[in-house]
C-alpha cells in the first residue's frame, strides 16, 4: 500500500503499518517544544493532573524567546516558571539567554531536530522542520503537558496537499516571494487540517534556508504541516549536526493526494503580503506607492545568515530612508556571531540600522519595534493580523529580506531593482 | 450537553490576535486573560457580554498562533459556547484538550442576528434558533475519541484514566 512521506512518519511513529487521512493515532513524540508563553501554561496542567515526572528529559525543549530578556515583570515570572521547571526536571535542552535564539531557528541549527522526527511544540510556527524531511506540528498547552508526562499524543492522520514548483526562480525571488505567492492562491485555510508537500525541480534546488522559511508559513495556510523530501541538501545540512540518528522518508509515486497544485516559479516576482492577512499577496510590481515607517529583517521565518546576507548586499553602501527605522534581529547567536564576523553588522550600522539580541521581539509586538496607530512596518516575518506589531490601527506587510532592505532605503515599499 | 444562550457574531478568520492580543500574553492566569477576550475583534467586548452567551464565528474561528490562551481566555470570560462554520485546526485540538465546548455549522452563521438567543443540544446534534418556526440546524457529531475526551473533562483526566487502568 502505497503512502506520503507524512503517512510513513506517523505509521511508524503509531507502531502500525499503514495509516489513512482521517484515522485517529496515538503515536510517539521524538521532541516536545514549549516557549516562555506557552510553557508555564503546560507546566501548570502537568503539575494540576498530579504528574511528578517527565518522560524524557533529554526529548523536552523549553526555549525563553519570545518576551526573554524578560521585557517586564510579567514575563519575569512566567520565565521563571520555565526556567525552574527545566531546573527541576534537569531538562537537558533548556536554553538560558546567552543561548537561546528564536526556537524555530535555533532547534534545527543545533541538530535537535531532524528527518524522519515526530515533533511537537506549543508554537504554531512548529511546522518549519518539516523542511528537514520531519513531520512537525503545532499544538496547545494542553498537548505539551501531555507530551511533556507521556512521550505520545493523538493525531488526525491529514490529508496531503502537493505543491510542485517548476522553472527556475527570477533575481531576489527566494522561499518567502514562493510561500506568500503560494498562501495567496490558496488563501488562509486553503490547507486547513491538510498536509502541504513541497516538491518539483524548483525545490530540489532551494537551499535548506528558503525551505525552512517556506515550511514555517505552512501554518499560514491553516496547515497541520508543511514537508519537503529529505535529499542531499537535507543530508549536507544534517550530517555533523543531527543529535540523534535519523532517517529519510519519502513519499511513494503513487501515493494519494487531495489534490495537486502546479505552479510556475519563472512568473514570481519579489512578494509582498498586503494587512491583515498573509494571503493578500501581490508581486512587487503591483504594490503601488505605500509609504512605510520601520523594516523589520529577523524572526523564525528570516532570520538566518542567509537571510542577513540577502538584507547585507542590498543595504551595503545605503543607508535607510529619513524617518524609518530599520531593525535587524538575527535569529540565534550562532548567527549574530557569524553576522558580526562576515562583517554584516558594519553594513547594518553604516545603513542607520539598529541590530537586536536573538528574540521574537517586535514579530509578535511583544518589545523593541512595536507600532503606533496608524504607522506601517515591512516585516520578514509570518504574519500581518490588525495588531500583531502593535496598535490595532497599525499596519504589516510581510516579505522577505530583499523586498524589506530595499524598503528600508526607498522609505516606500521596493524591490531591490527599484533602487 | 445542552447550551442556551444570546449569540455574539464574528466574521471570517478570527484570529487568536483578535482573541487575546499577543500584548497580553504575559499573563497567563485565566481571569487576567479574560479581561481582554475578543477585544482587537471587537475593543467593547468584555463590558457587554454577560456568562452564558455563545459566541458565533465564520470560517477558520482560531486561526494563528497555537496559543491555549485564546480558548482559556474564552472559557474564563464565561462563554458557554463557540459555535463557528469551521475552525482552525490548533484552536478546535486546543478547544477539546482543555475542555471549551465548540460546534461546527455551516448554516447557523447565514441565519442568526447579533444577540439572537439560540439553544444548541449537542447529545441530538441540534441547533434552535428561539423564536423561529423553522427545523432545527444539524451539527454533525464528534468522532468516538473526541466524544471520550469531553466525557473525560479534557485531555490530562482522559490520560490520567488510561493510567489508573
Ligand atoms: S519569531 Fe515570531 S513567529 Fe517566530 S516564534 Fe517568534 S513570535 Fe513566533
Amino acid at each position: 500500500m502505497t503512502m506520503t512521506i507524512t503517512e510513513k512518519i506517523l505509521a511508524r511513529h503509531a507502531d502500525l503499518d499503514l495509516v489513512r487521512p482521517g484515522m485517529l493515532i496515538n503515536a510517539r513524540v521524538d521532541i516536545a517544544l514549549g516557549n516562555d508563553i506557552t510553557a508555564p501554561i503546560a507546566i501548570d496542567v502537568f503539575r494540576k493532573a498530579g504528574a511528578k515526572k517527565v518522560f524524557d528529559r533529554d526529548r523536552i525543549v523549553l526555549v525563553p524567546d519570545h518576551f526573554a530578556p524578560n521585557k517586564d515583570i510579567e514575563s519575569a515570572e512566567q520565565c521563571k516558571i520555565m526556567r525552574d521547571f527545566a531546573h527541576e526536571h534537569q531538562i537537558s535542552h533548556y536554553f538560558e539567554v546567552g543561548e537561546a535564539g528564536v526556537e524555530h531557528a535555533l532547534l534545527p541549527e543545533k541538530g535537535i531536530v531532524g528527518p524522519g522526527d515526530l515533533v511537537v511544540g506549543a508554537d504554531s510556527h512548529t511546522c518549519t522542520y518539516g523542511a528537514l524531511g520531519a513531520f512537525a506540528t503545532g499544538v496547545g498547552s494542553t498537548d505539551l503537558a501531555a507530551a511533556m508526562l507521556t512521550g505520545e499524543l493523538w493525531f488526525k492522520v491529514p490529508e496531503t496537499m502537493k505543491f510542485v514548483y517548476h522553472g527556475k526562480l527570477r533575481p531576489w525571488v527566494g522561499g518567502k516571494d514562493l510561500i506568500l505567492h503560494t498562501i495567496g492562491r490558496i488563501g488562509v485555510d486553503g490547507a486547513l487540517y491538510r498536509t502541504m508537500e513541497f516538491t518539483g525541480e524548483a525545490i530540489r534546488e532551494l537551499p535548506m534556508s528558503d525551505r525552512l522559511t517556506m515550511a514555517n508559513m505552512a501554518i499560514e495556510a491553516g496547515g497541520k504541516n508543511g514537508i519537503f523530501i529529505p535529499d542531499a541538501i537535507t543530508e549536507a545540512y544534517v550530517r555533523g549536526r543531527a543529535e540523534r540518528p535519523y532517517e529519510f522518508y519519502s513519499s511513494d509515486s503513487d501515493a494519494a493526494y487531495h489534490s495537486v497544485i502546479e505552479i510556475d516559479v519563472g512568473k514570481i516576482e519579489p512578494q509582498v503580503s498586503f494587512p491583515h492577512l498573509p494571503s493578500n499577496a501581490r508581486g512587487i510590481s503591483q504594490v503601488g506607492d505605500v509609504r512605510i515607517d520601520q523594516s523589520i529583517i529577523g524572526s523564525c521565518t528570516n532570520g538566518r545568515i542567509e537571510d542577513l546576507r540577502v538584507a547585507a548586499s542590498i543595504l551595503k553602501g545605503r543607508h535607510a530612508a529619513r524617518g524609518m527605522r530599520l531593525i535587524i534581529l538575527p535569529a540565534t547567536p550562532t548567527v549574530y556571531r557569524q553576522a558580526m564576523h562576515e562583517g554584516l553588522f558594519d553594513i547594518f550600522l553604516d545603513a542607520g540600522a539598529v541590530i537586536s539580541l536573538p528574540t521574537c521581539g517586535p514579530c509578535l509586538g511583544g518589545y523593541m519595534g512595536i507600532l503606533a496607530k496608524g504607522e506601517r512596518s515591512v516585516a520578514t516575518t509570518n504574519r500581518n493580523f490588525a495588531g500583531r506589531m502593535g496598535h490595532p490601527g497599525s499596519e504589516v506587510y510581510l516579505a522577505g529580506p530583499a523586498v524589506a532592505a530595499a524598503t528600508a532605503v526607498a522609505g516606500r515599499l521596493a524591490g531591490p531593482d527599484q533602487l | 450537553m445542552k447550551i442556551s444562550g444570546r449569540i455574539w457574531k464574528f466574521g471570517d478568520n478570527i484570529d487568536t490576535d483578535a482573541i487575546i492580543p499577543a500584548r497580553y500574553l504575559n499573563i497567563w492566569e485565566p481571569q487576567g486573560l479574560a479581561a481582554h477576550c475578543m477585544e482587537d475583534a471587537d475593543p467593547g467586548f468584555m463590558k457587554k457580554m454577560r456568562p452564558g452567551d455563545i459566541l458565533v464565528g465564520g470560517e477558520n474561528f482560531g486561526c494563528g498562533s497555537s496559543r491555549e490562551h485564546a480558548p482559556i481566555a474564552i472559557k474564563a470570560a464565561g462563554i458557554a459556547c463557540v459555535v463557528a462554520k469551521n475552525f482552525a485546526r490548533i484552536f478546535y485540538r486546543n478547544a477539546f484538550n482543555m475542555g471549551l465546548p465548540i460546534f461546527e455549522s455551516p448554516e447557523l452563521w447565514g441565519r442568526v442576528e447579533n444577540g439572537a438567543e439560540i439553544e444548541v443540544d449537542a447529545d441530538a446534534g441540534l441547533i434552535r434558533i428561539v423564536g423561529v418556526a423553522a427545523d432545527p440546524l444539524k451539527i454533525p457529531p464528534f468522532p468516538p475519541f473526541m466524544q471520550q475526551l469531553i466525557a473525560a473533562g479534557g485531555l490530562m483526566n482522559h490520560i490520567a484514566k488510561g493510567r489508573a487502568k
